[in-house]
């Protein structure tokens, strides 16, 4: 089924703006989605109509927005195959998600136990874990990479071997390369040596069905703003008995069960780890943002992303004196593809481009360790999402190609 | 106006300043560690006043551009004055619009030539905010 891209592009606001008389393309979902028309009147609707806090009051609008909140979390339970409700977490985003388990599961963890990081990852996911080496004396190990950017196994196995490993924490999709990684064979590897799995799905969700159960993953972290909901709102799957297993993260209203004089009984889950007010209205913007890809259908929508990123990564291909970074071809390339073009910094080059209102990304994309071991000190990311086009990256291409030769007069 | 006027690329093309520069009395490097722009200067300080200078670098073209600008000027210059130099002469020196986006690019120029002064007096360095801040 192919989808119709001027339909979908009329259900989101933000496309409608123009620079230059054209259209904005907007090629800078990696780092958030535009939010589609459902969206956005789904939050108004919450604050004009249902407000009010959850949980607490007893007055009739307070069971509404509870409602509301609760039914939330069972679309995103449902979404990524979750055993049930219980096992979602409500944070922040993606980076408050991993800090949840560096400072909840972490805590449970001794001195010299191992989490293993491949190189891929985001600070997001890197962070976190030296924060835990310095309170706990756990130790990282990298798990290195192929020559073309793919983790490499054979690392993770060595790693492995020496028994001291408690977590691999691993991106499912580099936020650079664009590289999917292969988390059937990671999480086999690290069960069968006893290891726990964290994945950062930041990138992943939006671009591959993720089934937490078929997967046997441990714990997932992502935010909502980069599948089209809200800023604000991340989630933290976590196999019910690990999260039942593990001390409390912040503390305050809502994630006790009670409390005296001499201590706290924590909430059930998922409340225990929940603390203070939510982002009520973002989490229940992020629900209607997976019931409005289910409208559109997630798998085709995932084709047409998948086919205009094969697009550009051809047309990129083409442009003289400009490298992508990491592998070139497989079925396993999704979401992005980051380059640099001989002679310009990234900087310049999405500045020039952004003039023409073509938003690309440029920097190290919070990954300094990746770019280091790429051996470049910046990138420039072209990321897609389901309203983008071919033309969109025609355009895109012909200006870096202006680019060029304006730098080169 | 645009960010790459002519005479921004005029001077990214062909930088003034790079010549190397024999027994600097001082030599800095300041790092921006969020896009990777990189520049080294040398100065060479003799009754109280810069008579002489080199820098390295690399990263964008307003950042190179910008310490190339700020060369030309630089010999002769009192340390004192350099010392004083406002992050809005430099945006004057630039003649394009500067926006929040670039400010680090623009001035990590002013940044490295206010440490390696500091450096060379043994005064503690600047960070950036400190060096933001109108004095």
């Amino acid at each position: 089924m192919n989808l119709d891209t001027d339909v979908i592009r009329r259900q989101f606001p933000f496309l409608k703006k123009l620079r230059e008389e054209r259209p904005v393309a907007y090629l800078d979902n990696a780092a958030t989605t535009q939010k589609p028309q459902a969206v956005l009147d789904r939050l108004e609707q919450f604050y004009a109509e249902h407000n009010a806090n959850i949980n607490r009051g007893m007055h009739p609008l307070a069971e509404e927005a509870t409602v509301a909140y609760e039914n939330a979390r069972s679309i995103v339970s449902r979404f990524i195959g979750a055993a049930s409700p219980q096992e979602i977490i409500f944070t922040r985003n993606a980076t408050e998600s991993i800090n949840l388990v560096a400072r909840s599961y972490g805590e449970l963890l001794k001195k010299d136990d191992g989490i293993a990081l491949s190189l891929l990852e985001h600070h997001s996911n890197i962070i976190p874990w030296m924060q835990l080496s310095k309170r706990q004396g756990t130790t990282i190990d990298w798990i290195e990479l192929q020559e073309d950017g793919r983790p490499d196994l054979g690392s993770l196995k060595n790693i492995l071997k020496k028994k001291k490993t408690k977590l691999v924490s691993i991106t499912g999709l580099s936020n650079v390369l664009g590289i999917r990684t292969p988390l059937q064979d990671i999480i086999s590897l690290a069960h069968e040596a006893g290891a726990k799995v964290l994945i950062d799905a930041a990138q992943l969700i939006a671009h591959a069905t993720i089934d937490v159960q078929e997967l046997d993953i441990d714990f997932l972290a992502f935010s909502g703003h980069k599948i089209y909901g809200p800023t604000g709102i991340g989630v933290l799957y976590g196999k019910q008995e690990l999260l039942q297993s593990m001390p409390t993260f912040l503390g305050g209203g809502d994630m006790i069960a009670s409390v005296d004089r001499d201590g706290f009984v924590p909430a059930e889950l998922p409340r225990k780890f929940e603390a203070g007010t939510p982002s009520i209205a973002d989490a229940i913007g992020l629900g209607s943002a997976i019931e409005w890809m289910e409208s559109i259908g997630v798998d085709p929508m995932r084709a047409q992303t998948k086919h205009v990123l094969a697009y550009a990564r051809k047309k990129l291909e083409s442009v003289k004196d400009l490298k992508i970074l990491g592998p070139t071809s497989g079925n396993d390339l999704l979401g992005c593809v980051s380059f640099t073009v001989d002679g310009i910094h990234p900087h310049d080059c999405t500045e020039l481009l952004g003039q023409k209102g073509i938003c690309l990304r440029a920097g190290h994309h919070c990954t300094q360790i990746l770019h280091k071991y790429l051996g470049v000190t910046a990138s420039t990311r072209l990321s897609v999402a389901v309203y983008n086009t071919e033309e969109e990256i025609d355009r895109c291409i012909e200006e870096i190609i202006a680019a060029q030769k304006r730098f080169r007069k | 106006m645009d960010l790459y006027a002519e005479n921004i690329l005029d001077h990214f093309r062909s930088p003034r300043g790079k010549e190397p520069l024999e027994k600097p009395s001082v030599e800095h490097h300041e790092i921006n560690a969020s896009c990777g722009d990189e520049l080294t200067l040398q100065l060479r300080i003799e009754g109280k006043k810069i008579t002489a200078l080199s820098w390295s670098g690399t990263g964008c073209a307003i950042s190179q551009a910008a310490m190339s600008m700020l060369s030309e000027e630089l010999i002769g210059m009192p340390l004192e004055k350099a010392d004083h130099l406002e992050p809005e002469h430099v945006k004057q020196l630039l003649g394009v619009p500067v926006g929040t986006r670039r400010t680090k690019c623009a001035l990590l120029c002013l940044h490295t030539l206010k440490n390696a002064i500091r450096k060379h007096v043994g005064k503690e360095m600047l960070s950036w905010t400190q060096m933001l801040e109108p004095r």
